[in-house]
């Protein structure tokens, strides 16, 4: 459909132009109704997108399917004011009234026309996942026989797996973002994600393992390395494991996180706190603590959006603002936040290219990207056998924080208790609470093992889901409650 | 609501359930959804963000023989209808045999479809100032109750109305439409350099179900103020109470286990325990659709089938999951009812108006019949095993020490397994909330394990 050479920074607007109509003189009409009076600012976000799922369980490839979804966001702000509305439909008239719709939060009657205002390209976006093959293209031949094959080398890893549940999601995302400082940006987003959960039974018994993989990459990318099979494996073997599980701790003690999943800790228990809008209000734990210590000295952590091909990285973000490496904490330091457009204006502060929205129906705010932890000097094996007695953490489910008081969790789904510098029995999984202004201070010790996460992770903030990465050396916390069951 | 819409979806329904017909399709059906919205959100008594939409979406799924698909689109342009019919019909073909696949018997359909009184013309015709105005009254109601409560994250008042459309080759035609608005605050509290934050809100279909807005705005501010001050308990065994809004969410993880998608699949720790005792004798659990007025309530579920009311748990023995047409087959029961779908995704199973039965307790006698414990007013995390009913979620809220409630508590966790709590509901209260949808009184467990410092 498009042409090879085109960059993807061109793509959607060359697309959107074709197939809607939407080309500069609309877009300046569309922007032109949300402006004037009171209003600062105003951007229209049109967003066509493709969804394919197929997925099998009981060694059979029950569903297919595929969405499209299409339609522009209009905004318009004033102060601190946003009005908001979409569409989807892409025409000049559903663009208009939705223009008017968000320019009534500055209750503006008159009209006005932004003829030749939008005049350039937008500079600084990145190039970070030009695919030969976007993988919503990729046959659904090949991706029905990896279904299969995955299911063969689950069952096959351990009598006791019953069941395996496989699913291939792809996505092609086109954006365009137009504004009214004048300028024209656009992006394309592909993204896949394979995932495998296989349940275990025994004597009565039933546990669950799940993995996964992905990114902004190509469907082939799962069959190199033979990723699938690792990811297969992965799963089934952490069914079996969680079956000889006994009782978590319950209390405070010494935990160990292995490296990459467990990076949650930081999306968590830092990154929600450091996005600005929950700073702006004062609404946020972190609140008025920058250039203050709020972790260990061996604690350097980034948001970084512009990693080649990973899930939380784009080249643009969802206000047309190139991504960046924001350093949030430095050797133990507060040192920014993440910034969308609105709250850096009225903060006096730098976007960092971190506003985003699940889609066009919503409007943009400040979210992380790929959060993680930089490597230390620590051997991951002096971390454990430092540990007389504590809690190794390797796999986590979700987690959750309560922005204003600092507390936060995350759920282990794999874990271990360390006795005498040794990990030892597995534990059945707990969820670890802390609180996110301090948790970091007592890092005692970071590993030199850095590891991004698969590339699965989902983020949910008022409503709105989006991809992310995480990332983590092997750390040690002295002190985290562990939520188990064992007094 | 249909001001924008060129066509008869009904006729749409036809023409495209003729097409499937003349591609292979040896049976489909379609959804069509048509929805507008608007929200408001006010913080510090100013308004901060205005929201409006119209939506409309098809989905369509195409079985040949017991193979299926599923597609979606929101391009209701007809080249796009026609591309989407074309490409159901050949996703089917690459998918495989399922026996238990397939459109419902037609006897089970729905045959006359009952009027519930799902939509509102007075909350769709509020307008966009009525809505700041209530969200004002609800934030400025919080702030005033207290010194204490500094700040806000804001008020909201969100309204959305839609109707769906629902057809299938067996011949079933039907839609319906509904309204429903909310009312929230999230008020924020600071004393000795601790903040907190806490909320109330209130919904329903229509606007009279809905509690004043000063109603709401004074019990987030006494949710808000109460945590004020909170600190960890000592790692213990001991007596927790649920109040009705962390219950509800604990019920809520009870729907997911008897839904017969995690049944047939065996990730649910109530396999195999139909007609058996799961919870202590005092638990009944209904669910009905067919209420009127209410949040969960429908004329047909997403399959055109009948909703209806049926004891899920009746006295502690487990006398109904629920199901759709598909995992019915799967496990060899009928379907009862509680099929939803999202437009294009294949059915699921969900709840109506699902509620744990009110007791006799008043909530205060409830936390006085204990010597000491914790009254959990909220919950967070996503520590629940449902195949094997391990639970573990950080949770705050008040302890009880000698039947009073005294200091707050936080950053604690309380676990257990889900089939003991279920047998140690030793009381329930008389205090169940309306128009919540899945809904729960106070209960109160006979013992958990607390993690704290």
């Amino acid at each position: 459909m498009f042409d090879e050479l085109m960059p993807s920074s061109q793509q959607p607007i060359t697309f959107f132009d074709e197939r809607f109509g939407l080309d500069r003189a609309m877009l300046e009409r569309a922007i032109g109704r949300a402006l004037g009076g009171a209003i600062d600012y105003a951007d229209l976000y049109a967003e066509y997108r493709v969804n394919e799922s197929i997925s099998l369980e009981e060694g059979i490839v029950k569903q297919a399917s595929h969405a499209v979804s299409q339609g522009a966001g209009l905004r318009a702000l004033s102060g601190d004011k946003t009005g908001f509305a979409y569409t989807d439909e892409i025409s000049l008239d559903r663009l208009t009234l939705a223009a008017r719709q968000a320019r009534a939060i500055a209750q503006r009657q008159e009209e006005t026309d932004a003829t030749g205002l939008l005049r350039k390209g937008r500079d600084g976006g990145h190039d970070l996942y030009a695919l030969r093959q976007l993988p919503t293209e990729a046959t659904l031949e090949g991706k029905l026989e990896l279904l299969n094959t995955i299911d063969r080398i689950a069952r096959a890893y351990d009598p006791r797996i019953t069941s395996v549940i496989t699913s291939i999601a792809s996505e092609d995302r086109l954006v365009v973002v137009a504004s009214s400082d004048g300028w024209v940006a656009g992006d394309r987003r592909p993204l896949v994600r394979l995932n495998v959960t296989c349940i275990a039974e025994e004597g009565g018994r039933r546990e669950i393992g799940s993995y996964g993989g992905g990114g902004r990459l190509e469907f082939g990318w799962l069959l190199e390395e033979e990723r699938f099979a690792r990811y297969a494996r992965e799963a089934a073997r952490q069914a079996i494991l969680n079956l000889s599980a006994k009782e978590a701790p319950a209390g405070t003690m010494t935990v160990v996180l292995g490296p990459g999943w467990p990076g949650i800790l930081l999306h968590e228990a830092i990154g929600h706190g450091l996005e600005a809008d929950f700073n702006r209000k004062g609404v946020s734990a972190f609140t008025g603590k920058i250039g203050q210590r709020v972790a260990s000295e061996l604690c350097t952590i980034v948001d970084d959006g512009t990693i080649p091909n990973r899930r939380g990285s784009l080249n643009i973000d969802d206000e047309g603002t190139p991504t960046s490496r924001t350093v949030l904490i430095e050797q133990g330091i507060l040192k920014g936040y993440l910034q969308d457009r609105l709250n850096a204006k009225l903060m006096g502060m730098a976007p960092t290219g971190n506003g985003r929205r699940q889609s066009f129906a919503h409007p943009p705010m400040p979210r992380m990207t790929n959060t993680f932890m930089l490597a230390g000097e620590s051997d991951p094996d002096e971390i454990i056998r430092s540990v007389k007695s504590g809690l190794y953490a390797v796999s986590f489910g979700g987690g959750q924080v309560d922005i204003t008081n600092g507390k936060f969790v995350f759920s282990a789904s794999e874990a271990y208790l360390i006795e005498d510098g040794k990990v030892t029995a597995p534990v059945k999984g707990a969820t670890l609470i802390g609180n996110g202004p301090d948790v970091l201070t007592r890092v005692s010790m970071v590993g030199s093992d850095l590891k991004l996460d698969e590339g699965v992770g989902v983020c949910g903030k008022d409503g709105q889901s989006v991809p992310v990465g995480v990332g983590l050396p092997t750390i040690r916390v002295d002190g985290l409650t562990v939520g188990g069951t064992s007094v | 609501m249909n001001a924008r819409r060129r066509f008869d979806p009904a006729q749409l329904a036809e023409q495209m359930l003729a097409q499937t017909k003349r591609l292979g399709a040896t049976s489909a059906d379609l959804l069509f959804a048509e929805a507008e919205s608007m929200g408001v959100r006010v913080r510090m008594g100013s308004i901060e963000r205005l929201e409006s939409a119209q939506e409309q979406r098809l989905g369509l799924r195409c079985f040949i023989g017991r193979r299926s698909a599923s597609t979606s689109t929101s391009d209701l342009s007809p080249d796009s209808i026609r591309e989407l019919v074309e490409r159901t019909c050949s996703l089917a073909k690459v998918t495989a045999e399922d026996p238990a696949a397939g459109l419902p018997d037609s006897s089970e359909l729905t045959t006359s479809i009952p009027d519930l009184d799902l939509y509102d013309d007075a909350a769709a015709q509020l307008t966009a100032e009525d809505r700041i105005g209530l969200a004002k009254r609800a934030e400025g109601a919080a702030l005033a109750v207290d010194p204490r409560l500094t700040n806000s994250e804001g008020a909201d008042c969100d309204y959305g109305g839609a109707e769906v459309w629902y057809a299938s080759s067996g011949g079933f035609i039907g839609s319906y439409r509904g309204t429903r608005t909310s009312l929230s605050v999230s008020p924020v509290a600071s004393q000795n350099g601790q903040m907190q934050r806490d909320y109330w809100y209130t919904s329903g279909r229509h606007l009279r179900q809905l509690i004043s807005p000063d109603e709401v705005g004074r019990i987030a501010a006494e949710r808000t103020l109460r945590r004020l001050g909170a600190r960890p308990v000592k790692t213990q065994q001991a007596p927790v109470i649920f109040d009705p809004e962390t219950a509800s969410q604990l019920l809520g993880t009870i729907v997911s286990a008897v839904s017969g998608y995690s049944l047939y699949r065996r990730a649910s720790f109530l396999v195999d325990q139909l007609t058996k005792p799961v919870a202590a004798p005092i638990v009944t659990v209904e669910d009905d659709g067919t209420i009127p007025r209410e949040v969960g309530s429908k004329p047909f579920d997403g399959e055109g089938l009948p909703t209806r009311k049926k004891k899920v748990i009746d006295g502690g023995v487990l006398k109904s999951y629920l199901l759709d047409c598909y995992t019915a087959r799967k496990l060899n029961l009928k379907p009862t009812g509680n099929a939803t779908r999202g437009v294009g995704d294949p059915p699921g199973v969900a709840p109506t108006n699902l509620r744990l039965v009110p007791g006799e307790s008043a909530p205060e006698a409830i936390i006085r019949s204990i010597p000491n414990g914790l009254y959990v007013t909220e919950l967070i995390g996503f520590g629940i095993n449902l195949a094997t009913g391990d639970y573990s979620q950080g949770a705050a809220g008040v302890w009880i020490d000698k039947g009073e409630l005294t200091f707050p508590v936080e950053e604690v966790t309380i676990a257990g397994n889900l089939r003991d709590m279920l047998m140690q509901i030793e009381a329930i209260g008389n205090d169940l909330p309306p128009h919540r949808g899945v809904a729960s009184p106070t209960i109160k467990i006979g013992r958990m394990t607390i993690a704290g410092t």
